[in-house]
């Protein structure tokens, strides 16, 4: 299906949806929103994309397979559960970094482990749905 | 509310045991999903419900001030979905490609797996 | 520390599967699954030495208490389970290292097949009844994969029948977990084992049981819920149906063991008098099923069914001596059973087929691989010295000790029947001359596949006859394993802490 309107608007959403995932997925760690939900929105663009363009395109803008990024994304979510080996917690204990105070509340910038397994949700979720929805947009 | 949901869940199984005695492969799908929002249904009214109330605490508080929804079948439903749909999908790719190398979804014709013994009563 | 033994068997899995995953269009990817199978085997092994040592261990993921985080356990059943997961792991993944052509490797065959191992392991070792259903969903979603992989039409055929059962038994399995939580509260199985015998309405609770039993039913290939799996374990390659034979089912029977002795055991005179004569049913329907087939792995499959009876009769019997053979069945039947889909493997390179009626020869061309075969077709029938004559005394024995003759009775005949299907194959595939006049020979097979795929078959034959010459240790840890399932104050203790003790 080739839309003028539609490669048009796909040019202007594309990016959005993208930018917007993103904000989700970091407005995630303390508000509604998150890992899952980004990588949703984010797998959503790049559909509106191949609808738009075609899946050759959409996997070409891509750069990388659907796959490998959603692997990527597991090897990243359990990553953040091994760091708690170093400080000798249990599996998957949030680990967090006081930097310019010493608690939540006075850290001026606080990075943890959460952020980073949910980085990984992100990506499995990301890569995941896209590969399936890609893969049957082929097969159609 | 339990009561309305309860016999919601019900007709849901009625209608997707109807539809899992089909013999056509896709229409068995269609019921097994129905089933599988029953079940994350009897999840969620077993986890007690609250009307109106929200699962989270406003920012800076410790401790839940007024009524509170029960967060935890909500996780759980959450989960059980993203499964489902992750299994869904790959079952329905296996439907579209078992349809374009066997030929049919008609299940009493899929028989490559299990051949009819040539003894055994021939095809209708 | 405690919990990093219990977690390392899991997380090793899942690293190796990525790993593996994006090696997996070079030589490497197969080498790291290899290593990875070694590590979680020595992972394994330490937490079995572990759990020997100080009993119960648990552990609470992210640091979040019991019992409103995710606990992992270890008693001594769950923790031979997880070693046995590793040795058939790694038996079947050096064999795959012949078996599995390249392409299924560039499709994530090592990813797929990691991320089962891991799903079973998580099965195992999770004490939640939630994340029992996850790793169940994760074991599930990989085992499609691996089913289907490559796509001929005999796998999408398989696989539509697979999917379609396994999926509804999960459902029934997801409905009773929320049905015991809305009448316990409680998601922890150390806590349900405490809290369910307090529920008001215990009728109701029988009903939530027989939803588990189903589910978990269909999972361990009981009577009458076993068809998917005929239809399915013969048409994938030979690695994946050894390792779909050794480890899948024996994960539904070890959740039917589980809950059978921790949560449901308010009313056994009903749920387990169920459960027993499923068991006897079971073993007949299997047997007389493998009688009626000619084709090597199908007749297998069948024989998977009725060994699943035994193990489900010791359970039901639900006495120490009964759960000492359940156990050692399950060890025992792991081993022997994937060696068995091996051993097909190798039988079909070298003559050319799996059809009983189109192979022959095997013996005269290489016997070695005819005594390869005895060793586990003799332990599956039940043959002193081998580890099957042992698994089968214990069950026997306890179910004479309640009386049971009949089912008794059964057991043995059964037993009969299973040296008839054994003797079956070995007629027709080792003795009787190939009756396309070739003669079948190994040296037909390339030898840089023939050695990984021998490998395996002779450290599992090995290790049956270790465990029919010497059973004593592991009747021992099996008599352990039996001791916690019929007590669970230590499993209780240690994943809730001292004052929870009913």
């Amino acid at each position: 299906m080739k839309s003028i309107i539609l490669t048009a608007g796909a040019r202007l959403l594309v990016p959005l949806l993208l930018v917007f995932s993103i904000f989700m997925l970091l407005r995630g760690h303390n508000l509604p929103g998150g890992g899952f939900i980004g990588g949703l929105l984010g797998a959503t663009s790049f559909i509106v994309y191949a609808i738009a363009l075609g899946t050759a395109e959409a996997r070409r803008a891509l750069r990388v397979s659907p796959e490998t990024l959603g692997m990527v994304g597991l090897g990243i979510a359990l990553g953040a559960g091994l760091i708690a080996v170093f400080t000798g917690d249990a599996l998957f204990t949030g680990q967090w970094l006081w930097i310019g105070g010493d608690s939540y509340e006075t850290a001026s910038f606080a990075p943890n482990s959460i952020l980073v397994f949910d980085v990984g949700v992100y990506l499995v979720v990301f890569g995941g749905i896209l590969s399936m929805v890609l893969a049957l947009e082929e097969e159609l | 509310m339990e009561a309305v949901l309860s016999l919601l869940i019900g007709l849901l199984v009625a209608v997707s045991v109807y539809l899992m005695l089909a013999r056509n492969f896709l229409r068995f799908l269609f019921g097994l999903i129905l089933l599988s929002n029953a079940a994350n249904l009897v999840i969620f009214t077993a986890g007690r419900l609250t009307e109106g109330a929200p699962a989270l605490l406003r920012y800076g508080e410790d401790a839940p001030a007024t009524e509170i929804a029960n967060a935890l079948p909500q996780a759980l439903v959450l989960t059980a979905i993203v499964i489902g749909f992750g299994l869904f999908a790959f079952a329905l790719v296996l439907a579209l490609q078992a349809y374009r190398q066997i030929g049919t979804l008609d299940t009493d014709q899929m028989r490559l797996a299990e051949p009819r013994q040539p003894g055994a009563e021939a095809d209708k | 520390m405690t919990s990093w033994f219990l977690a390392a068997p899991l997380v090793i899995p899942f690293v190796t599967a990525v790993a593996a995953f994006l090696l997996r269009n070079s030589e490497t990817g197969r080498w790291v699954s290899v290593a990875g199978s070694a590590a979680m085997l020595v992972a394994s092994l330490l937490l079995m030495a572990e759990v020997l040592d100080k009993g119960v261990l648990a552990g609470q993921m992210g640091n979040w208490p019991a019992p409103f985080g995710i606990t992992l356990v270890a008693d001594t059943l769950s923790a031979v389970m997880v070693v046995i997961t590793a040795i058939t792991s790694l038996a079947v993944v050096i064999y795959g290292m012949g078996e599995v052509p390249v392409r299924l490797e560039r499709l994530g065959y090592h990813a797929l097949y990691n991320a089962m191992i891991a799903g079973v392991t998580g099965a195992f070792l999770t004490g939640d009844i939630f994340n029992l259903y996850v790793w169940f969903e994760v074991m599930l979603i990989s085992s499609f994969g691996l089913l289907v992989l490559g796509g001929t039409k005999e796998q999408l055929d398989a696989g539509v029948k697979y999917v379609a059962l396994n999926l509804v038994s999960t459902l029934a399995f997801l409905a009773g977990i929320g049905m015991l939580y809305g009448m316990t509260g409680s998601l922890n199985m150390a806590e349900l084992a405490l809290t369910v015998p307090q529920v008001e309405n215990q009728a109701l609770v029988t009903v939530v049981a027989m939803l588990f039993m189903v589910g978990f039913g269909v999972k361990a290939a009981v009577f009458p819920l076993f068809f998917w799996l005929p239809a399915a374990y013969h048409t994938p390659r030979f690695s994946v149906s050894a390792v779909f034979a050794g480890l899948l089912t024996k994960v539904g029977v070890y959740a039917l063991m589980r809950v059978f002795t921790l949560i449901f055991v308010g009313d056994v005179s009903f749920t387990h008098e169920i459960l027993l004569w499923v068991a006897a049913a079971t073993m007949v329907t299997g047997v007389l099923g493998a009688a009626a087939q000619t084709d090597f792995r199908k007749i297998l499959s069948f024989h998977i069914i009725s060994q699943i009876g035994y193990m489900v009769l010791g359970l039901a019997l639900y006495t120490t001596t009964g759960l000492v053979g359940g156990v050692f069945y399950l060890v025992h039947h792991i081993i022997v059973k994937a060696n068995l889909f091996l051993i097909a493997g190798i039988a079909q390179k070298a003559a050319g087929g799996n059809e009983l009626s189109r192979i022959g020869g095997l013996y005269k061309a290489a016997p070695f691989l005819g005594l390869l075969f005895l060793i586990p077709a003799f332990s599956l029938a039940g043959f002193p010295p081998l580890s099957g004559f042992w698994a089968k005394f214990v069950v026997v024995k306890a179910t004479l000790e309640l009386g049971h003759w009949f089912v008794a009775f059964l057991a043995l005949a059964v037993g009969l029947l299973t040296i008839f299907s054994m003797t079956k194959i070995w007629a027709a595939a080792f003795w009787k001359p190939h009756p396309d006049g070739i003669e079948p020979s190994l040296s037909r097979v390339d030898r840089g596949e023939l050695v990984p795929m021998m490998i395996p078959v002779v450290g599992l034959a090995v290790l049956t006859m270790i465990i029919g010459l010497h059973p004593e240790p592991f009747v021992q840890i099996a008599e352990t394993a039996a001791d916690q399932l019929l007590d669970p104050t230590a499993y209780i203790t240690a994943v809730l802490g001292e004052e929870a003790a009913p």
